[in-house]
Parts: C-alpha cells; structure tokens; sequence
C-alpha cells in the first residue's frame, strides 16, 4: 500500500499535483481509462462487462495547509490557513514550502521575553510567520512566490502496536484504499475518482460527480477519532482498532441507510469489527455528491484517525486493512443486487 | 568532521539536563582529536584539555571555555488509562509550543510518539483563545496501557523528536540549539587552535544541567581552577514582537556581553581583538548574573574573571531555534584569537585595572 508515499507528499487543496502524480503511476496499469478533469480531480474508469450500476468510488487528494500571503521586509514570510486547523499547533513546527519544498520554520517568541498574561493566551496566524532564513523580501521572493502552498513537514513511521503516525490521513489513507481497490477485477461500471479541494468545500466531488452521473457514490474517507485521556467516551466520534466507521450522517449528508444496512450485513457475516461515528458535524465529499444532478445514494466510509488536522495523525493499520476488506466485500457483492433491485429509486 | 554536521549529529541527539550521557559520548569522541585528555567528572560534564605551548617557568594561565550541552525536555509524570502519558516540564518550555509535537520518550527502549491535539472539527472555541497548559496535554505513543506499562516508567526523559533543517544560506534550525550551537562552537574554536601558537592551557567543556541552575559549570570551574572562565551560549536574535534592545542580529557575527558578570578587562580584550582581526561582532548588555555558565564561573572559588560569547538565535526554547553558521565561525575564531593573544602579563591587567 502506498500509504507512505501518499502521506509524505505535499498536496494542500488546489496543489495537489504531487499527490495527482504519483497517484496516476500506481492505477495506470489497472484502469481502462485515466483523466484529469477542468478542475483537476483525477478519474479512472474500470468499464467492467455491464452497463449498471455504475459505481463512483472516491477518495479527496487534498490536505489542510497553509498558503504564502505576503512577505515582511526582514524576510520572514506570512501566511494563511486553507482548510480547518487549530492556530495553536502551528507554533514550533517545520513546514515545506511551494513545489521545491523550501524548508522553512514556524518560530515563537522565547519564554524568557514573554509576560504572564501572553503565557495565558493563544497564538493566533496573524502573530505567526514561517521562517526559511531569508535575509530580507528579495532574499525571500528569489526562493518563495506569493500564492505557494505550505505543508506540514512530517515522516511517515509505523509506531506502538500497529499503529502508524504521518501528516495528511485525511485523506491520503483513503487514496491508498481506492488504489488497492482499483487493482482488482469488477463486472459493472467503477469510476474511481480522486477528487481536489474537498477541505474547501468539497469543490472537486461536486464537477467530477456532475460528469460521471452515478447510481450510487462511496466515499472513502479519514475521519477523526477522539479516543484519548482528555475526553469522555461519548465524545470519541471514533475509536482506534474498531474497524471502518459508517456515517449516519454529517454536517453535509444524511448516508443512504439501505447501502448502510448491506455494510452492517456483510460485516457482521464476514467477522469484520465495524462502528459507527458517534458525531453529526463535519462534511465530505458525499454532501456535493449526493446532491448532483436528480442525486445520488451515497455513503462514507472511514479510517479513524487520531489528531487530524494537525501536523501528525495517527492511525490503525488494522482498520486500514479492515476497512479494505469492507469495501472489497461491497464491491464483490455489488453486481448481484445491481442498479434496479437494490440501489435504484423504484 | 564539518562543524554542520557535527551539528546536526549534537543536536538530534537526545539529553535533557539530568540525561546527556548520549549526547556526551558523541562531544567527548570529537573532542579527544583536538586535546590531549578528554574526562568526564562525576556530574557528567565532559573535560578536554589541550596544553599551551610554554615558553618560561612559570604557571601557564589557565582558561576555561564551555558550552552546556544539556536541552530542555520533558519528564513523564504519569501513565493514563488508555496508555496515554501525562508530561511534566523539564527546564523552561513553553506549553504552547508543544501541541501535536512528535516526542521521543526515552524508556527501556526509545520509543516514537505524538502529543495529541483535537481536531478543530471538535474543538470547543473558547478553547482556541486559550493557551493550553501543560496538564492538558498528553503523549500518545500507540500502544495499550498495560504495553506502556512494560516499556515505560514515570520520571523517564522525553525529548522532541525534531530532524535538523538546513535554510536559506548558513541559517539551520532544529532542536536544543540552546546550546548545543555553542558545543559546535566550541569544537570550531579547537580546531581553530591547531593552528595557533597559544601559552595558554585550555580547558574544553561541555557542561550539564546548565538548564535546570548551572550546575555542570559549578564543579566544572571549582575542579579545573581556571584563570578565566569564558561561557560560550546563545542569545535572542532578533524578531518581531520583541524590542530591538533585547536582541541580536542573526548572522551579525558573534555577541560579547558586558555587565557585573562579565569582567571588565575580558570583554574589552575580545572587542579589541574582534576589531583586529575584522571580526564581525556586536555588543550586549546583562544586567546583572547571566543566564548562562559565565553566572557560576564568576563566584568560583576565589573567583574567576568571566565573559561572554553568544551566537544569537531566534525561538529559544521552542524546538525550532533557529541560528547562523556563519555567528559560529566568527565566534570561534574571536575566542580561538583571544586565547592565542593570553600571556601572564593579561593575567597582572586582570587585578591591576581596578
């Protein structure tokens, strides 16, 4: 699994090039079709020998980061955020820079210069700025353009008891999962479409959807998990080691509960460890893609993921691997219910 | 070995004050190729010696140069249920710099973790406002309690786990900077040695618990009984937000401090001498005991005539301090000309002056 690969590539919402490369090596040999659309979402096409029900499985490509939003005369280089992050883990973190990936640092005022009450309050992105050692605004502009995007600077490693810990499991987990599912042999139609700009607005799902008119829509996601000391278990939306969560809903869709119940049926007859997210907020790509053209049934699937958003996730490799098999099962069992009898609105 | 990637290899190193036995064994090996005798005392502290060429009968002056090379760190103070670890600080660190940093706990083996961080889908706003305090956080090592339990105990170092950055021009960044800088600095100015003739015996050390009272420096002066006692450490470079006054230029050159810590005759000596060989430097003010080795040297003993040399550096104490190459080099060649220009008539000036 490219997982690793995926991870450590630099791809924020509307740079998602690196991410879009090494994507397209891995399911070239696989697919019968491969495109990059207007906007940039990249979609496979495995024709299959029926015609229905046509199938759209998607991954997002993007990731939360920052984007370069001016430059002081000193050198230092200000920013802003593209996705959801928390402004207090920005502090004392290393980040690359643009597409030559120019190291840079995100510095803080020493302890000794700090009075009490600043200790008391947070730093917000107006107050940060990324250092690369620039000596003034020209030093800077020869190595950073306006307008560059910023990733967190982050290795893979597997960690504790099949555990794993790297930037960028929304979504690069979900990448690797479609990929894997695209290796493999199918009767109906499977688009397999990894969409850009969803921590924006789920901006890529909603054109690649528009073009593919599916049947039915599986969105492979990471979704957060809370199950930590801070926390009480009710707030967990997610557990580590639990298997693939499904959604019942977000802040963006309300999942398609018959494509749920064969989830549940086909977990539970195969043994695989499934849960549900306990959470209504957030949004995924299946809100844009639900609501194409006349609709379209859709669900989530997820990895949970521990401290998403953030400069360093961790994750279950057993969910990994148990969220594959779930969706392989799901696939498997697809051509038999086929568009009319399960999934179609009668 | 160049004075980057000795560097590089110092500061990845792990050794929280208390804790540097790693990080020493890697200075004690790189020393020993400038000295005649590298030891280690009972604290820690490692002591390299390099003898003056002597010319008359007398007692060779005596200088002490050092570097703490301890960081400051973590300790874990608790095993939570789930196997998550609460953290105590070890030397001044701001708990607002350690949200999602990746940490390596120092246990019965090393062990990779994350300090957790919600996901902002969860976050509660009011607690963006805030700064967060260190018995929030916690550190997530992916494994069950009774796992942590085996390879993990309360009182264990932790340190941030943190790849040394290589910026635009001479500029590096990376953890424990402060002051393993100064320890590069100091091995430069050795190598610097060879090359001069020098009366003067040198002492090289690479004190301990510099972060927690400058201790090291406490038995490091008291057992070598030096003449002068030169404290090499970083210093704030300057940033926004904090007053001119307070701060040095990255890539300025090198820092001499003045001030009732710093003896009058020593400092004018190493301004004399920047000015001679064209040495880039700049001037800085203590009022009062330096928060650095220079604080224990002074009241040694009888007493010893202390100064200052200071790479300045930018986000102390964070884990991405951030200094110039090229404050090293100047640095070491000031302090490596100072000790070549010592003879025993410097020696008379010192008591004379006042």
């Amino acid at each position: 699994m490219l997982l690793k690969e995926l991870s450590e590539a630099s791809g924020v919402s509307g740079g998602e090039s690196e991410v879009r490369r090494l994507i397209k090596e891995a399911v070239e040999p696989y697919v019968d079709e491969l495109k990059t659309d207007m906007l940039g979402n990249l979609i496979a096409f495995k024709s299959g020998s029926k015609k229905a029900p046509r199938l759209m499985l998607s991954a997002h490509m993007d990731e939360v980061g920052l984007i370069v939003a001016g430059f002081e005369e000193s050198g230092l280089i200000r920013f802003s955020k593209v996705g959801g992050i928390d402004d207090r883990v920005l502090v004392s973190k290393t980040v690359l820079i643009g597409e030559k990936k120019i190291p840079g640092v995100i510095g803080a005022k020493a302890i000794h210069l700090q009075k009490p009450e600043e200790r008391k309050k947070s730093l917000k992105v107006e107050e940060l700025y990324i250092d690369i050692g620039a000596k003034s605004k020209e030093e800077a502009k020869k190595e950073v353009k306006l307008g560059d995007y910023v990733s967190y600077n982050t290795r893979y490693q597997e960690i504790g008891v099949n555990y794993a810990k790297g930037k960028a499991f929304d979504n690069r987990v979900g990448c690797a999962l479609l990929i894997e599912a695209l290796k493999k042999e199918y009767t109906f139609p499977l688009y397999g479409v990894f969409t850009v700009q969803e921590e924006v607005g789920m901006r890529g799902a909603a054109v690649a959807a528009y073009r593919i008119r599916p049947d039915l829509a599986l969105v492979i996601e990471g979704t957060t998990a809370a199950d930590v000391i801070e926390l009480k278990e009710e707030s967990y939306v997610t557990t580590l080691g639990k298997g693939p969560a499904l959604t019942f809903m977000d802040t963006s869709v309300i999942c398609d509960k018959k494509i749920i119940e064969t989830l549940v049926e086909l977990a539970e007859k195969e043994n695989i460890p499934i849960q549900f997210r306990r959470f209504t907020g957030a949004n995924t790509d299946a809100g844009k893609i639900s609501l194409s053209r006349e609709g379209v049934r859709s669900v989530v699937i997820s990895v949970p993921c521990r401290y998403i958003h953030n400069p360093v996730n961790i994750l279950s490799l057993e969910d990994v691997k148990n969220t594959l098999k779930l969706i392989e099962l799901f696939l498997d069992k697809l051509p038999e219910g086929g568009k009319k009898q399960a999934y179609a609105n009668d | 070995m160049s004075i980057k990637d000795f560097l590089k290899k110092i500061s990845s190193s792990p050794g929280v004050s208390g804790h540097e036995e790693q990080v020493a064994r890697i200075i004690a090996q790189e020393f020993t190729r400038y000295t005649h005798e590298v030891n280690m005392d009972s604290l820690g502290n490692v002591l390299a010696f390099r003898k003056g060429q002597r010319t008359e009968e007398k007692e060779p002056i005596k200088i002490l140069v050092s570097a703490h090379m301890d960081e400051i760190g973590l300790m874990v103070s608790k095993i939570e249920k789930g196997g998550f670890l609460r953290i105590s600080p070890l030397g001044g660190i701001d708990p607002r710099s350690l949200l999602n940093q990746e940490v390596v706990v120092h246990g019965q083996q090393d062990l990779p973790g994350v300090i957790g961080a919600k996901s902002p889908h969860i976050l509660d706003p009011e607690e963006i406002e805030k700064g967060i305090k260190m018995e929030k956080l916690f550190i997530d090592v992916g494994f069950s309690e009774e796992e942590v339990k085996k390879r993990v105990s309360v009182g264990d170092p932790v340190t941030i786990n943190r790849e040394f950055m290589e910026l635009s021009g001479e500029h590096v960044a990376g953890k424990a900077m402060d002051d393993r800088a100064g320890v590069a600095l100091v091995l430069k100015f050795l190598q610097e040695l060879q090359y001069l003739n020098h009366q003067a015996d040198v002492y090289a050390v690479a004190t301990v618990q510099e972060e927690v009272g400058v201790r090291g420096a406490i038995v490091s002066a008291y057992n070598i009984i030096p003449h002068l006692g030169i404290a090499v450490d970083v210093t704030h470079g300057d940033m926004p937000g904090v007053a001119e006054y307070k701060t040095s230029e990255i890539e300025k050159g090198t820092v001499i401090t003045t001030g009732p810590n710093i003896h009058p005759q020593i400092y004018n000596k190493l301004v004399e001498i920047a000015r001679e060989y064209n040495i880039p430097y700049q001037e800085d003010i203590t009022p009062g005991p330096t928060g650095t080795d220079a604080r224990a040297f002074q009241i040694s003993r009888e007493g010893i005539a202390t100064g200052l040399v200071s790479v300045p550096l930018r986000y102390m104490h964070t884990s991405v301090e951030l200094i110039s190459l090229k404050d090293i080099h100047a640095s070491a060649l000031l302090l490596a000309r100072f000790t070549a220009s010592l003879n025993n008539d410097f020696l008379e000036e010192l008591i004379s002056c006042y």
